[in-house]
């Protein structure tokens, strides 16, 4: 940064590039070269898409012809859509079944390792359907629920005669067996986070608690739940957001009508209808943000209650 | 004193040892069942791809195939005619799982690569260089991360639509091959913590930003960036909704990845029944390399995924 120089002719010149490397030294310009790409990345793709989202959510986006602006009217026309509230219930009875079910279980799960077999090869065969793509799971769960060839129904046909045999894919269980299906693919991911949790936990305070006499259940639900709480809050914002955005095992479990009936037409379902068999891109831009407005409930409430920027080891 | 302590110590760990028995038991039988529901699937899996279809519907509870063949597996990889297909039950069109295998490869090498060298340079820049509006800039990524994908499928489309690139492979791998904002939130941890004496070491003997990047911080970080690769593939490889829509719904054969094709095979055929036994050697197929993975680095991705969840 010399600026003093007897040449007055280059001192406006050279004080030109004194400010230009003032504003940008080298570190800057570098540190920009290096972060450009992926701030591209992200703008293009995550920020700008869902301000856009936001603003397809007031127009009457078709993809074809050119967009006008509407106002209120998409969401005033979302507050008497019975199909919205219909996959909304749908949606949270989904959600109902599958958390508690996959919470639990995978909690279980976690503990029992932790207390029985620090095995990674048990681990590792718990964790084995995360590996597996969404679909393909629904798939494989599909032939063996399946009605006349599944196994399951195989099995009760033989034992109990033809008439015993479960719909497990018809209207009245396919969202509990969408959930289960979902369970089995996520619950050894959960419980590995659970696992991870439980080693954070220092062991001496199990010592005293034994030596003061606490029960199982009370080390339990007064050591070990508390101290999980940033665990808990990270699988109960993930999962929770996740459930209700499920999409591709109801693709594929149910008929494309989001069937059998209309039992399996979940929120994600209906926005993807909308945008790519109707092409109400702007409507169905509408149902996604109310979507996305529960989704960041679902976050922000799990934040407030649990205090996730808390733990109680500190 | 001392002994005093001991010995109600061994008391109370005997005595809980004794009350857990039954917990014990229970315990084991939770594992052990978990473990057999987790694998039966995959059982399956193989059980169907080696039947015929005619066997599934007369034979449902054998665990093995009962007359085992490979007919499914050349069909999904096109090498039978079609009237052959159809009479085997078969999906009624010409599939070509070479092709999608093909495709599903490129998506995931390209994005999985991509993601590696511009998530660690941009996290390696918010880690250790000194701008201005660098935290501010920061924010715009922890925006990025909480934000739920639901908004961005409708403008994503219509993104690649207008580029012309819906029907392309390079529609699929576009919004993945920049990176995202996990993977540098993610490596940009890593590097926080990393000592900064070997750099400034490094520094005195001269060596610039990126000498120092390229021969002292990704040396150390190989185990992150091997963490970050590994859930990248897997999630990219295992897609199934943006590379439908980004490649055409299922219409493009070019641009057709693994699970579009899966998807498309349980469609109901003349048979009364879809094609099950083709789609679970379609399964089968595209596991092969998951497994793969998972057999030589078994014990990094279920650590990755524990730290993932730590953070």
């Amino acid at each position: 940064m010399n600026t003093s120089s007897n040449d007055f002719s280059t001192t406006a010149s050279r004080s030109r590039t004194a400010l230009f490397k003032k504003w940008f030294p080298q570190e800057t310009l570098i540190a920009w070269l290096l972060i450009l790409p992926s701030l591209i990345g992200i703008s293009l793709f995550v920020i700008i898409p869902t301000l856009r989202g936001f603003y397809l959510s007031f127009t009457d986006s078709d993809l074809l012809s050119h967009a006008n602006f509407i106002g209120l009217q998409n969401y005033s026309h979302l507050i008497q859509d019975t199909q919205f509230w219909s996959s909304l219930k749908i949606t949270a009875v989904y959600v109902l079944f599958n958390i508690p079910l996959q919470t639990v279980l995978a909690l279980a799960l976690a503990m029992a390792m932790w207390r029985l077999t620090k095995s990674i090869f048990v681990r590792a065969i718990i964790f084995l359907p995360y590996l597996i793509p969404m679909l393909m799971v629904t798939l494989v769960w599909m032939t063996i629920l399946h009605y006349d060839f599944g196994p399951i129904n195989g099995f009760i046909k033989a034992v109990f005669g033809t008439d015993a045999r479960i719909d497990f894919l018809g209207q009245d269980l396919i969202i509990p067996s969408i959930a289960f299906i979902n369970t089995w693919r996520y619950v050894g991911y959960t419980a590995i986070l659970f696992f991870a949790g439980l080693q954070t936990i220092p062991n001496n305070l199990y010592e005293a608690a034994s030596i003061d006499g606490a029960g199982e259940w009370t080390t339990f639900r007064f050591i070990t739940l508390p101290l999980l709480r940033p665990v808990m809050v990270f699988v109960l914002i993930t999962s929770l957001v996740g459930s209700f955005q499920v999409y591709d095992s109801v693709a594929v479990a149910s008929v494309p009508s989001g069937g059998p009936g209309a039992a399996s037409r979940v929120i994600y379902w209906y926005i993807v209808n909308l945008a790519f068999s109707r092409f109400q891109m702007g409507y169905a831009a509408t149902v996604a943000v109310a979507l996305f407005i529960i989704a960041m409930a679902i976050a922000w409430i799990n934040f407030k209650y649990f205090q996730a920027n808390q733990s109680d080891l500190n | 004193m001392r002994n005093d302590l001991t010995s109600t110590k061994i008391v109370s760990t005997k005595k809980t040892k004794k009350k857990i028995s039954f917990g014990r038991i229970f315990a084991w039988v939770l594992i052990l069942l978990w473990i057999v529901i987790t694998l039966f699937p995959l059982l399956w899996i193989v059980r169907m791809a080696f039947s015929t279809q005619r066997d599934l519907m007369a034979n449902p509870t054998s665990l093995l195939p009962v007359n085992p063949t490979l007919d499914a597996f050349k069909r999904v990889f096109g090498m039978l005619p079609l009237t052959q297909i159809i009479a085997q039950g078969g999906f009624s069109r010409k599939l070509d799982f070479l092709l999608y295998l093909r495709n599903t490869t490129i998506v995931t090498t390209a994005a999985v690569f991509g993601g590696l060298i511009f998530d660690s340079l941009a996290a390696y820049a918010f880690a250790r260089l000194h701008f201005r509006g660098r935290d501010k800039i920061f924010l715009i990524y922890i925006g990025a991360l909480i934000m739920p994908t639901v908004l961005n499928l409708i403008p994503n489309f219509i993104l690649i639509h207008s580029l012309g690139w819906v029907g392309t492979l390079q529609g699929i791998i576009a919004p993945y091959f920049l990176g995202s904002a996990f993977g540098v939130f993610f490596l940009r941890q890593f590097f926080l913590g990393i000592n900064s004496e070997l750099e400034d070491a490094a520094k005195l003997d001269g060596a610039g930003t990126l000498g120092i990047f390229w021969h002292i911080i990704i040396p150390i970080s190989l185990p992150p960036l091997l963490t970050i690769s590994i859930l990248n593939f897997i999630n990219i490889w295992n897609n199934f909704q943006w590379p439908y829509f980004a490649g055409g719904m299922g219409g493009k054969e070019n641009a057709t990845v693994l699970t579009v094709a899966l998807a498309a095979l349980r469609a109901q055929q003349q048979s009364g029944i879809p094609d099950f036994t083709g789609m679970m050697a379609g399964t089968l197929i595209s596991l092969i390399p998951i497994l793969v993975l998972f057999l030589f680095l078994g014990r990094r991705v279920v650590d990755s995924i524990q730290f993932s969840g730590i953070k």
